[in-house]
């Protein structure tokens, strides 16, 4: 009942202030959607180059929209000088790819087609090989970067809305009104959970969306999946930011913590590939909650893994929040001492 | 001990090696209207946070109705204000009362009972829809007593309650207190700097940094100090103690 009762309060206010709404809501789709735009600006119109095709098979490319130019001599040379993105040629039995890569995501995209292409030829069995002018195949980051980026957002504003709604309760006094009711503190904090968890799970079932069905976000696993991974993520957000309010006394405190909590999580989650770190800097990632996140939406969205192999990072992430929402707990008592 | 709705046993609180609250006994008799008076920085309102179990006092013993403090029980029992005005801006009057009457688990109709009740004897009744944040400060004094009243608690602790309100209100709202002493027999513990408020107390508790320098009723205070007022008393007082 009392948690009830903070719950509709948080509703409330929280429907009177649009701005933090839309804060919530749109600003990660806007950031999202500036990120693609980035990453994906080639994908429109990829120009593959085609050497000894075959009408069907040239109709199959074009169906899958890639811009075809058939040309039967052609170069490296050539392939650099008119930055088509890639050069196709088909021998006895074998397929021989040649990808300029100077973006990786549109390489992968180029792949990607042509396999879908391909596919049905297979029991042909053509052995494709793939050389590339600029970097190897290992130069798209881009990739595992899209899912990482969903939890990121998921837990930076969830993060930076429930600090500071839960400071401004603080500083204004009602926090301490509100202990001088019989509510416990745990009922307190439950109800800071529910309530702001309300507009987390919105939040995170609009991302996700967005970024699966608008911005194309590869994906291979299952969205329940996603969705219940970034929800665990929100819950770690929403408990941290409320812990971390407690050692903020301004707005502007609380702001501080962004370079120092979120800023480099961000850089050891693997967001960044961390191969040439340190082994012992590398563990350091392992204290990270977006570590397990970025891990776990991955494996998901694209590796396609199932359950049982997220359930392990799933475990971690919650018991992140478990401490979290003990210690916030704890932390209240600061202001009564039952 | 049955007839002190509160007594404080040696009390003694510091905030950072500071001394706030001297050792200090105090009984608070049932069914009293007691002032605290003092200067401000004087532990007034450390002394009421103790009280509510919100500080714990460095050594001694607090009891409130009976009562061991902290006791979450005791909290139902109390009406609180505090000092500043803690309440929800973006939230409605009728929304703020709403609220706090559900964190004292009163039923639905008793809810709307009350909250109409409180709102009509702070004169809210015709603004509950507008939103806090629009408020006057003594509109926001008011609804803060309201809450306090909400669910008829039989002791009240009130900090500075009549701070911004205007004289005509400040009377009723003190015709109410006594009527809720005299016919309720609730015991009510008020901090204030009017001296025209100190001379309705039963008894009056001066407060100097820390220091109980007078504890009596006001007519005794006056004839014992031989002062016209009661800023008089507190002078006279506090020098026998520096």
């Amino acid at each position: 009942m009392r948690i009830g009762a903070i719950v509709t309060r948080i509703i409330q206010q929280m429907r009177r202030d649009r701005r933090t709404l839309a804060l919530l809501f749109f600003a990660p789709l806007l950031v999202l959607t500036l990120m693609s735009f980035i990453f994906n600006s080639n994908e429109a119109n990829l120009t593959l180059v085609i050497s000894n095709g075959t009408p069907p098979l040239i109709e199959k490319l074009q169906a899958v929209d890639l811009h075809i130019i058939e040309q039967q001599n052609f170069s490296v040379e050539q392939l650099k000088e008119q930055q088509y993105d890639g050069w196709l040629i088909l021998g006895q039995g074998n397929v021989r790819l040649t990808l300029l890569n100077n973006d990786p995501s549109s390489s992968k995209v180029l792949i990607m087609k042509l396999s879908q292409a391909l596919q049905p030829q297979q029991d042909a069995a053509p052995s494709l090989t793939t050389d590339y002018v600029y970097g190897d195949k290992d130069t798209a980051i881009f990739d595992i970067f899209s899912p990482m980026l969903i939890g990121f957002f998921v837990f930076f504003f969830v993060f930076l809305i429930t600090g500071i709604a839960l400071l401004k309760e603080r500083t204004s006094g009602t926090l301490e009104r509100l202990l001088a009711t019989p509510i416990k503190r745990a009922e307190i904090v439950a109800g800071y959970m529910l309530g702001y968890g309300l507009f987390a799970f919105l939040q995170t079932v609009i991302i996700v969306l967005f970024g699966i069905y608008v911005l194309d976000i590869v994906h291979v696993g299952s969205i329940w999946l996603v969705l219940l991974i970034n929800m665990t993520v929100a819950l770690v957000a929403l408990s941290l930011g409320s812990l971390l309010s407690s050692f903020a006394s301004s707005e502007f405190q609380m702001m501080q913590f962004i370079p120092l909590i979120i800023v480099p999580q961000i850089f050891f989650s693997g967001i960044f590939p961390l191969d040439n770190m340190a082994t012992w800097l590398q563990k350091i990632g392992h204290l990270m909650p977006l570590y397990y996140a970025a891990n776990a939406l991955n494996g998901v969205m694209y590796k396609g893994v199932t359950f049982s192999e997220i359930a392990t990072n799933l475990a971690v992430l919650a018991s992140f929040a478990i401490v979290f929402i003990i210690l916030t707990t704890f932390s209240l008592k600061k202001y009564r001492v039952l | 001990m049955k007839h002190y709705a509160i007594s404080l046993d040696n009390v003694e609180k510091s905030f950072h090696h500071k001394q706030v609250i001297a050792p200090l006994s105090l009984n608070i008799p049932t069914g009293q209207l007691v002032g605290l008076l003092g200067p401000s920085g004087c532990g007034k309102t450390t002394l009421i946070k103790m009280i509510m179990g919100m500080l714990k006092p460095d050594n001694g013993q607090i009891q409130a109705l009976n009562l061991a403090v902290p006791h979450q029980q005791l909290l139902s029992s109390i009406g609180y204000m505090a000092q500043s005005d803690a309440l929800y801006l973006d939230l409605t009057g009728e929304e703020n009362l709403n609220f706090f009457a559900k964190l004292y688990n009163l039923s639905k109709r008793e809810r709307t009972q009350r909250v109409v009740y409180a709102a009509q004897l702070v004169r809210l009744k015709d603004d509950l829809h507008i939103k806090v944040a629009n408020y006057s400060g003594g509109m926001k004094r008011r609804l803060s007593l309201a809450i306090a009243l909400l669910h008829n608690p039989p002791l009240l602790i009130l900090d500075e309650p009549t701070v911004g309100i205007d004289p005509v209100l400040k009377k009723e709202i003190w015709q109410e207190l006594m009527r809720l002493k005299n016919e309720d027999q609730k015991t009510i513990l008020v901090t204030t700097h009017a001296m025209d408020e100190a001379q309705k107390c039963d008894q009056l508790i001066m407060l100097r940094n820390g220091y109980i320098i007078a504890n009596d009723t006001p007519q005794a205070l006056k004839t014992q100090y031989d002062a016209q007022d009661f800023d008089e008393v507190f002078l006279k007082a506090g020098g026998e103690v520096l």
